[in-house]
C-alpha cells in the first residue's frame, strides 16, 4: 500500500480539490461578506452587495460539509484528530457560519434599519472569522500539532496560535478579501463596481506581502521533503503578484481568475508539503497520521470513489449552471424598482 | 457533570432544535413544489399566490434548518472522536454522500428557485422547487442510513488489528430493515409537519375572516397532506415496533414498561413505575395488544425487561442494559397519542361540513401545530435514549464514545454558546415566521422578486 498509485492518495487528492473548490467559491463569499460594511455605503449598496452572492453562497458552502464528510469517510483518523483537536476555533467557525447564513436569509425581512445594521454586523463578523480561521487551522495543519501514540491530539488551544499559523490566517483573510472584492466587481454596476474594484488595488499589494511570507515559510519550514514542490509556489507568487497590475488595467475578470488560481495552487502547495502525512505530529514522526494509517477500509474508499465518480461532474453542471443563469451584473437601478 | 454527559446533552440540544426544521424543509418543500405544479398545469392565479406565500415560510424555515445542519457534521469529530474512528468506516460514507447527493442538489436549486422568478420559465422554476424536494428527501434517507445503523449494525465486521468497526457490504446499509421503517416514517412525519403548519396559519386567518377563498383553499389541501402524513407515520411506526422487538427488545419492552415477560402481553395506557423494584406500582393495560402490535398475533409472548437484561449482560457483559423507562415509557406514548390526535384533526377537518367555519375547531387547529413538532422530538427522544447505553447498539457504548481529549470545560463553552446562539435565533425565527404567517398573501407577492435578499 506504498507509493501514489492507490485510492489512499486518490481520496487525498480529491479531498485537496474540495477544498479547493470551498475556498475558491466561498473565498469570494467571505470577501464580499467583509466588504459590505465597507463598500455598501447605504441600505440600496448592501442589498447590492448581498443579492451578488445571494443565489449561489448556500450551494457554495456544501463544498465544506462534502469536504469534511469526506474527510470523515475516507480518513476517520483525521476526521477524529482534527475535529476534536482543534476543538475551540470549529466551534467559532459554525457560529460564524451560522449567523452569516441566517443573516443572508432573514436581513430583508423587516425593513427597520436597526434590523438590517445588526445582520450586517453578523455577515461581516461571520465571513471575517472564517476567513481568518481556515487560514490559521491549515496552517497548523502544515506545521504539525502535538499528536501522541493514540493519535489524539496532547495540545491546547494556544498551540494553534503561533506566528506562522497567523500569517496563514493573514494570508487566507486578505486573499479571500481580495478575491471577494474582483468578485463584486466583476458582478455589479455602478457606484459599487467602482468602489470594489478600488479596494481590490489596494488589498492586491497587501496580500502579496503575506502570501509571499507564507509561501517562503512553508517551503523552508514545514515541507515534508517527499514531494518536490517545483514550480508550485513560485507559479503562486507570479500570480498574485500580477494581480494589482491587471486590476489597474481593468482586466478585472483576469485579476479574478489569478486569485482563483492562487487560492487553488496555494492549497495544492500545501498538501503537497503534507503528503504523505495528513496531519504531522510535532511530537514524534511515528505518531503523524498519514493517508495509509489514517485511512477508511478499502472497501469504503472503493465505495466512495464509485459514487464520487458518477455525481460529482454532475454537481459541476448544475451549479455551473447557476452562475450561467445569474451572470447579469446588479446595480442600484435594479432595486430601485423595488418597495423593500 | 463529566464530558460524556456533556457532550450528550450538547448532541440531544442541537439535534432536537436542527429537527424543528428539517421535518418543515421537507413536508413544505414537496407541499410548494404540488402547489407550484398546480399552478403551471392551471395557471389559476391563487395556487401562485399560494406558492408564494407558502414558500415564504418554507424559506424563512429553511435558513434555520440549513444552518444548524453544519454542527451535526462537525459534532461527531468534535465531541465523538472515539465514536469517529470506532465507525468511521462505515458511518463516514452516508454523511460524505447525503452533502455530494442531496445538500448539493437542495441548497443550488433553492438559490434558483429564489431568485429565478423571472429569470426561468414558470415550468422551470416549478421544476426547480421539485428538486429541491428530491434533495431534502435524499438527505433524510442517508442520514438516516447512518442512523439505522446505530439502532441496527449490518453489514459490518470488527477487526481487531484496526480495533475497530469496517464496512463488508454496502447494500446491506442500503437494505437494512430498520433504514426502511425509519425512513418513510420520517417522511410521513414530515409531510404531517407541512401539513399542520399550513392548516394552523390558515385556521388563524379564517378565524379573522382574511381572504376566506385563499385559506379554505389551503386548509383543505393541507388537511389532506396532515391525514396522509398523519396515516403513514402510524403504520410506518408499527412496522418500526416490529423491527424494534426484533433487533432492540429492551427498547420496545422499555417503552412499555414491561418488566417482566408476558404471554400474551398487554398494552399499557398509563403506568407508574417504581424502577428501584423492577415494576410498575400502578398500570392500566389493554390485554393482549401488544402482543398483537408486536407479532401480528394475540397469544405471542413479548420479552421483559428483567429477561432482556440477563440475557444481554450474559452476551456483552455485567451491566446495566435497561435505559431511562421513564423517558422511554413517556415519550412513547406521548408521541403516539399526538400522533393520533393528527389523524383526527386531518378526519374532522375533511369530513365535518362547515368544520372551518366552527371557531373551535379552528382555535383547535391553530394550536395543533404544536402538535407534530412535538412527536417528531419526542420520537427522536425516545428512539435515542431508548437505545441507551449504547451509541450503536451491542457494538459501542455511549460512555466509550466521547473525545477523550475534550474536557468537560471546552464542552460547556461550546453547548453555552449553542444554546444562547439557538436560543436568540429561536426568538427571531418565530418573530418573523408570525409576523409573515399574519400578514397574508399580499405581502408575501409583494415581496417575492429576483434580488430577493
Amino acid at each position: 500500500m506504498e507509493g501514489i498509485w492507490n485510492l489512499n492518495t486518490l481520496w487525498f487528492t480529491l479531498i485537496a480539490v474540495l477544498w479547493i473548490g470551498y475556498f475558491f467559491l466561498e473565498g469570494f463569499d467571505f470577501g464580499v461578506g467583509i466588504l459590505l460594511p465597507f463598500i455598501g455605503k447605504d441600505d440600496v449598496d448592501r442589498r447590492v452587495v448581498i443579492n451578488s452572492i445571494g443565489p449561489v453562497w448556500d450551494g457554495n458552502e456544501v463544498w465544506l460539509l462534502v469536504a469534511g464528510g469526506a474527510t470523515f469517510a475516507a480518513f476517520p483518523e483525521w476526521y477524529a484528530t482534527l475535529f476534536s483537536g482543534f476543538y475551540l476555533p470549529l466551534f467559532l467557525i459554525l457560529i460564524a457560519l451560522i449567523i452569516r447564513g441566517v443573516a443572508f436569509e432573514y436581513r430583508s425581512k423587516d425593513t427597520r434599519p436597526t434590523w438590517r445594521s445588526r445582520w450586517d454586523w453578523a455577515i461581516f463578523v461571520g465571513s471575517f472569522l472564517p476567513a481568518l480561521l481556515w487560514g490559521v487551522g491549515f496552517a497548523n495543519i502544515v506545521r504539525g500539532v502535538p499528536i501522541d501514540a493514540a493519535h489524539e491530539y496532547a495540545g491546547g488551544f494556544w498551540n494553534l496560535l503561533n506566528p506562522y499559523a497567523l500569517i496563514g490566517g493573514l494570508a487566507s483573510l486578505s486573499l479571500f478579501t481580495l478575491h471577494g472584492a474582483l468578485f463584486l466587481s466583476l458582478k455589479t454596476h455602478g457606484d459599487v463596481e467602482d468602489r470594489a474594484r478600488g479596494v481590490a488595488r489596494n488589498l492586491g499589494w497587501i496580500s502579496l506581502v503575506f502570501m509571499i511570507t507564507f509561501l517562503v515559510w512553508t517551503y523552508v519550514g514545514h515541507a515534508s521533503g517527499e514531494i518536490v514542490p517545483g514550480v508550485v509556489p513560485i507559479a503562486v507568487l507570479a500570480l498574485i503578484g500580477t494581480v494589482p497590475w491587471l486590476v489597474g488595467k481593468k482586466f478585472v475578470g483576469w485579476a479574478f481568475v489569478f486569485t482563483g488560481a492562487t487560492i487553488a495552487l496555494t492549497v495544492v502547495n500545501m498538501f503537497t508539503a503534507l503528503y504523505p502525512n495528513v496531519m504531522p505530529s510535532s511530537l514524534s514522526e511515528a505518531y503523524s497520521l498519514t493517508v495509509f494509517n489514517a485511512s477508511a477500509s478499502h472497501m469504503t474508499l472503493k465505495v466512495m470513489t464509485i459514487v464520487a465518480i458518477i455525481f460529482t461532474p454532475i454537481v459541476l453542471l448544475y451549479q455551473g449552471w447557476t452562475y450561467w443563469v445569474f451572470r447579469k451584473r446588479i446595480g442600484r437601478d435594479d432595486l430601485a424598482a423595488q418597495s423593500h | 457533570m463529566g464530558a460524556v454527559t456533556l457532550a450528550r446533552w450538547q448532541f440531544g440540544i442541537t439535534t432536537v432544535y436542527h429537527f424543528f426544521f428539517v421535518p418543515v424543509t421537507i413536508g413544505m418543500a414537496f407541499l410548494v413544489a404540488v402547489l407550484e405544479t398546480a399552478y403551471v398545469r392551471t395557471r389559476k392565479p391563487v395556487y401562485l399566490r399560494m406558492t408564494k406565500f407558502w414558500g415564504k415560510l418554507f424559506l424563512i424555515n429553511f435558513a434555520l434548518g440549513v444552518a444548524t445542519g453544519i454542527v451535526q457534521e462537525f459534532q461527531f469529530g468534535m465531541n465523538w472522536s472515539a465514536y469517529s474512528r470506532f465507525v468511521g468506516d462505515i458511518f463516514g460514507a452516508p454523511l460524505a454522500i447525503e452533502g455530494l447527493l442531496a445538500f448539493f442538489l437542495e441548497s443550488t436549486f433553492l438559490g434558483l428557485w429564489i431568485f429565478g422568478w423571472n429569470k426561468l420559465s414558470p415550468r422551470l422554476h416549478a421544476a426547480t422547487m421539485w428538486l429541491v424536494s428530491i434533495g431534502t428527501i435524499l438527505s433524510a434517507f442517508w442520514i438516516l442510513l447512518a442512523n439505522s445503523w446505530m439502532q441496527n449494525p449490518v453489514g459490518y465486521t470488527y477487526n481487531a488489528e484496526t480495533g475497530r468497526a469496517e464496512l463488508t457490504s454496502f447494500l446491506d446499509l442500503i437494505a437494512n430493515k430498520a433504514l426502511w421503517a425509519e425512513f418513510p416514517h420520517v417522511i410521513f412525519a414530515s409531510l404531517a409537519t407541512g401539513g399542520a403548519l399550513i392548516l394552523g396559519v390558515s385556521a388563524w386567518h379564517l378565524l379573522r375572516k382574511n381572504e376566506p377563498d385563499f385559506f379554505t383553499a389551503s386548509t383543505k389541501f393541507a388537511a389532506v397532506a396532515l391525514l396522509v402524513g398523519s396515516l403513514g407515520v402510524a403504520f410506518t411506526g408499527h412496522l418500526q415496533g416490529q423491527v424494534m422487538v426484533a433487533e432492540q427488545p429492551m427498547k420496545m419492552a422499555a417503552a412499555e414498561a414491561l418488566w417482566q415477560s408476558e404471554q400474551p402481553a398487554g398494552f399499557s395506557l398509563f403506568a407508574i413505575g417504581d424502577v428501584e423494584n423492577s415494576r410498575n406500582s400502578f398500570n392500566i393495560i389493554i390485554p393482549r395488544a401488544l402482543s398483537l402490535l408486536a407479532y401480528n398475533n394475540l397469544t405471542s409472548e413479548v420479552k421483559g425487561m428483567s429477561d432482556i437484561q440477563a440475557t444481554e449482560a450474559a452476551k456483552y457483559g455485567s451491566g446495566n442494559y435497561i435505559p431511562n423507562v421513564f423517558i422511554a415509557y413517556w415519550s412513547f406514548r406521548l408521541m403516539v397519542g399526538f400522533g393520533f390526535l393528527m389523524i383526527a384533526i386531518a378526519l374532522w377537518a375533511l369530513l365535518r361540513k362547515r368544520s372551518m367555519e366552527t371557531s373551535w375547531f379552528l382555535k383547535l387547529a391553530l394550536w395543533g401545530i404544536a402538535l407534530p413538532f412535538l412527536a417528531n422530538s419526542l420520537g427522536w427522544i425516545f428512539t435515542e435514549m431508548g437505545r441507551q447505553p449504547w451509541a450503536v447498539f451491542g457494538v459501542l457504548k455511549t460512555m466509550d464514545s466521547a473525545s477523550p481529549t475534550v474536557g468537560s470545560g471546552l464542552v460547556w463553552t461550546s453547548m453555552i454558546g449553542f444554546t444562547i446562539l439557538y436560543g436568540v435565533l429561536a426568538v427571531v425565527e418565530v418573530y418573523l415566521m408570525m409576523k409573515y404567517a399574519k400578514a397574508g398573501p399580499d405581502e408575501a407577492v409583494e415581496t417575492t422578486s429576483s434580488l430577493a435578499y
